[in-house]
């Protein structure tokens, strides 16, 4: 894996590319499906040090009632929590069909044992969670320890069981484009069924250029092995636009194939209500103010 | 790092979530029933009476009448160049002809969405590219020269700039308005007066210039806008008291007009056809140069001289390039030019549509391979969905001519030395583009190519400070930057 040799990326071409995207329009029942589309996508996060059970609970409620006054609407994808609150949102959401993804792995830095992240992920698994999220080790990486970085995904996967193991590249932490494409290659050779962005606690989070490397990226890897990865740009997607610019870029770069939450995630906490917002606006053709939204 | 055969099925890029029609507005745009000819700063009826219809490539629904210019009118036309040559033009201070051209600049973005509508209705264009391509380039040509006016000295430092006199100018219909800007702007920035006659297919947005030139009050017969096809271009050429011709067109009208000049006084600037090569190393990256290469041949519907319509793929990536660019052809949107979300618009006129349904024709009589976006074709209209070729060697009619359409032809290489040989294997120099991630290929590749204008790394990227312009058939003289003063000046 050190000798990794990944194919280059031009920024400036990547911009050109998410130009063409945001120019895009989407209009009536495009809109509305794409708005519906964006909500079963999410994963509803908390991921603060104050989590408390109370507030957890009060999530996993949102996550399976969005917004109730509107029959029709879809659930959000997940939830996604620290691995000691996974038991609790695993009771919270029983039955509904939303999932529980958890972090793990001494997130967000990464900075422990191999060990260690792995009796995490285990007790994040063992509490019933059906995904998690993993942090690569940037420190390595960015050493050329590659080899290390593919081993510990390669052990984390083992761990999850039948778990999804999305990992976490936090790629405002990789310095470029081009170590955005290696990272995302070693994760995917080593098992990842998801690449993610960011951890959400590292500025910039996810963007469009850095999510259209890795659906790139993900493409190659298809198309030399047939096997298909998931993607999900997490942090600083916040409103309905941008989302929608995201999956816009999904389906011009993956095709239709990916237009689907076992295939695509928003990692993101306040992106469900904008969505919902959007939503009810396409209804009943005017906005409504923010406060008939729950915020939990 | 070759990749013969991939183990995932090909990926499908429509059939859910499809976009719905996002039309621009076409209420704020005023188009007349009849255009007449901008002579003198006034608009005159035709002196034969006559007029030819222009039509919207997209749908064949009629737009407008197009007064046709005769020579008398031609006669009358740079009659008036002369005299406002002469009386004003010639005699006024540089800082003040500075300012009607700035004046005609900030008046194309004032109107820019109008602008940008009628031409994407009178030429097939989508408005996508009208509205971020052509517009704003079309002003930045007047803010870019009418900057020059008062700085020639400085240009040519130790030298008396002269303006040549009255310009003849011959513009196509691939871009219609910035063409014409940059036609205009050079020539009024040096000081000379002009006879413009824009393509018979494309004169809505000649004649808003016009208008927009009425409006910024420049002194009449400054610029002149004559109106009509091939008769109406010869006659302005062959006029004894016209200076100098700017043509951009097909290199056989550029022969023509070569010989009708010969033996006279007449300067003359010819930006003619292309047939570039597109080059991509197994070093480069390769998702964008994929990107370039679409950008190359299928903006504009490849009406586009310096279309990068000959693509070479070192041959240790070929598969997997041919490969991305399959896939980011099906991601294209064919259809009504006015959708913000098209991509690939109309085809500009009949007879255009038959020339590349012709080579469409041939390429596959020759046994190359056609691809083609596979999309819902509009039922009326002109149309051409985007097309590649592989299996094509450089003997191939579609290696060798230009199309101007939306025609790609692939071919692969092995070295260096052998893809700059056959890039450089054209009667054509007009532009080429390189695709590799080690600067000093770059470097090698561009001192040799036989190309006025080398991209690296981006394709069909345009400014008004750089110079555009041919080798060999492609044409002689530069537009835009310093050098595109030169063709306007005696010095």
């Amino acid at each position: 894996m050190n000798m990794i040799n990944t194919p280059k990326v031009d920024k400036v071409g990547i911009e050109d590319r998410i130009s063409r995207i945001t120019k895009r329009s989407l209009k009536k029942e495009a809109k509305m499906e794409g708005l519906k589309m964006a909500l079963n996508m999410v994963d509803l996060t908390t991921l603060e040090g104050m989590d408390t059970n109370n507030k957890v609970s009060q999530m996993c409620y949102k996550a399976m009632h969005l917004h109730d006054e509107h029959p029709g609407l879809p659930t959000v994808a997940a939830v996604c929590v620290y691995p000691n609150f996974v038991k609790l949102a695993v009771n919270s959401l029983k039955g509904s069909g939303v999932k529980v993804a958890s972090v793990a792995t001494a997130f967000p830095s990464g900075h422990s044992t191999l060990d260690i992240k792995i009796k995490d992920t285990k007790l994040a698994v063992d509490s019933g969670a059906n995904e998690v999220d993993m942090v690569i080790s940037r420190g390595k990486f960015h050493s050329g320890d590659f080899n290390f970085v593919y081993d510990e995904i390669a052990s984390i996967k083992e761990a999850c069981g039948k778990a999804r193991l999305k990992v976490i590249l936090e790629t405002g932490e990789l310095g470029n484009l081009d170590n955005v494409r290696k990272a995302s290659d070693i994760a995917m050779l080593a098992g990842a069924d998801f690449i993610k962005t960011s951890t959400g606690k590292i500025k910039p989070a996810a963007t469009l250029p850095v999510t259209l490397v890795m659906l790139e990226a993900i493409k190659d890897y298809y198309y030399k092995t047939g096997i298909m990865i998931g993607m999900k740009p997490a942090g600083g997607i916040s409103n309905a636009k941008l989302a929608l610019q995201y999956l816009l870029l999904v389906k011009e770069t993956l095709g239709i194939k990916w237009l689907d939450n076992h295939w695509f995630r928003f990692g993101a906490s306040s992106l469900a209500n904008d969505l919902l917002m959007q939503i009810m606006k396409q209804t009943t053709g005017s906005y409504q103010s923010a406060n008939y939204f729950s915020k939990d | 790092m070759k990749q013969k055969n991939s183990k995932g099925e090909a990926l499908k890029f429509s059939g859910k979530w499809d976009l719905a029609p996002a039309p621009e507005s076409t209420d704020h745009i005023e188009i007349k029933k009849e255009y007449q000819l901008f002579i003198n700063g006034k608009f005159y009826k035709p002196s034969s009476g006559k007029y030819f219809p222009s039509i919207n490539p997209a749908n064949e629904k009629h737009l407008s009448m197009i007064a046709e210019a005769n020579e008398k009118d031609v006669d009358r036309a740079v009659k008036a160049a002369r005299k406002a040559f002469d009386g004003t033009w010639s005699k006024i201070s540089a800082k003040e002809r500075g300012k009607y051209i700035y004046r005609i600049a900030r008046l194309i973005q004032e109107k820019a969405r109008e602008l940008a509508v009628i031409e994407s209705l009178d030429g097939g264009k989508p408005i996508r590219e009208a509205r971020d391509i052509d517009v704003p380039i079309a002003a930045a040509h007047f803010f870019y020269y009418a900057g020059w006016t008062d700085k020639l000295k400085y240009a040519f430092p130790n030298q008396s700039p002269k303006a040549v006199g009255v310009a003849g100018q011959v513009i196509p219909w691939n871009f219609p308005l910035m063409m014409a800007a940059w036609k205009i702007a050079p020539a009024l920035a040096t000081g000379n007066t002009v006879v413009l006659k824009p393509a018979e297919t494309t004169s809505l947005t000649a004649l808003k210039l016009a208008e927009i030139i009425q409006e910024a009050d420049l002194p009449p017969g400054v610029v002149n806008i004559v109106t009509g096809a091939g008769a109406t271009g010869a006659a302005i050429v062959n006029h004894s008291d016209v200076d100098k011709i700017a043509f951009t067109g097909s290199t056989g009208v550029g022969k023509v007009i070569m010989k009708a000049i010969a033996g006279t006084e007449k300067k003359s600037t010819m930006e003619l056809g292309g047939k570039a090569a597109n080059i991509i190393f197994e070093d480069a990256p390769l998702d964008q140069a994929v990107e370039g290469v679409i950008n190359g041949i299928y903006f504009n519907q490849g009406h586009v001289c310096c279309a990068g319509s000959r693509l070479f793929i070192q041959e240790s990536v070929y598969d997997v390039v041919l490969r991305k660019l399959k896939d980011r052809i099906q991601a294209l949107v064919l259809g009504d030019p006015l959708d913000k979300n098209t991509d690939i618009g109309a085809i500009n006129s009949k007879e255009q549509l038959a020339t590349i349904n012709k080579y469409l024709k041939i390429g596959q009589k020759e046994g190359a391979d056609m691809f083609q976006l596979s999309c819902d074709i509009p039922k009326k209209g002109f149309w051409c969905p985007p097309t590649l070729f592989t299996n094509v060697s450089q003997s191939h009619a579609i290696a060798k001519e230009e199309i101007f359409g939306p025609v790609l032809a692939v071919q692969t290489f092995r070295t260096i030395d052998e893809v700059i040989t056959k890039a450089n294997n054209t009667p054509f120099g007009l532009s080429a583009g390189v695709w590799t991630d080690k600067g000093s290929k770059i470097f090698n590749l561009t001192s040799q190519m036989r190309a006025g204008v080398v991209w690296a790394n981006t394709y069909n990227k345009f400014d008004p400070t750089s110079p555009f312009g041919g080798y060999k058939e492609s044409g002689h003289g530069r537009e835009g930057g310093l050098h595109g003063l030169l063709p306007y000046l005696n010095i």
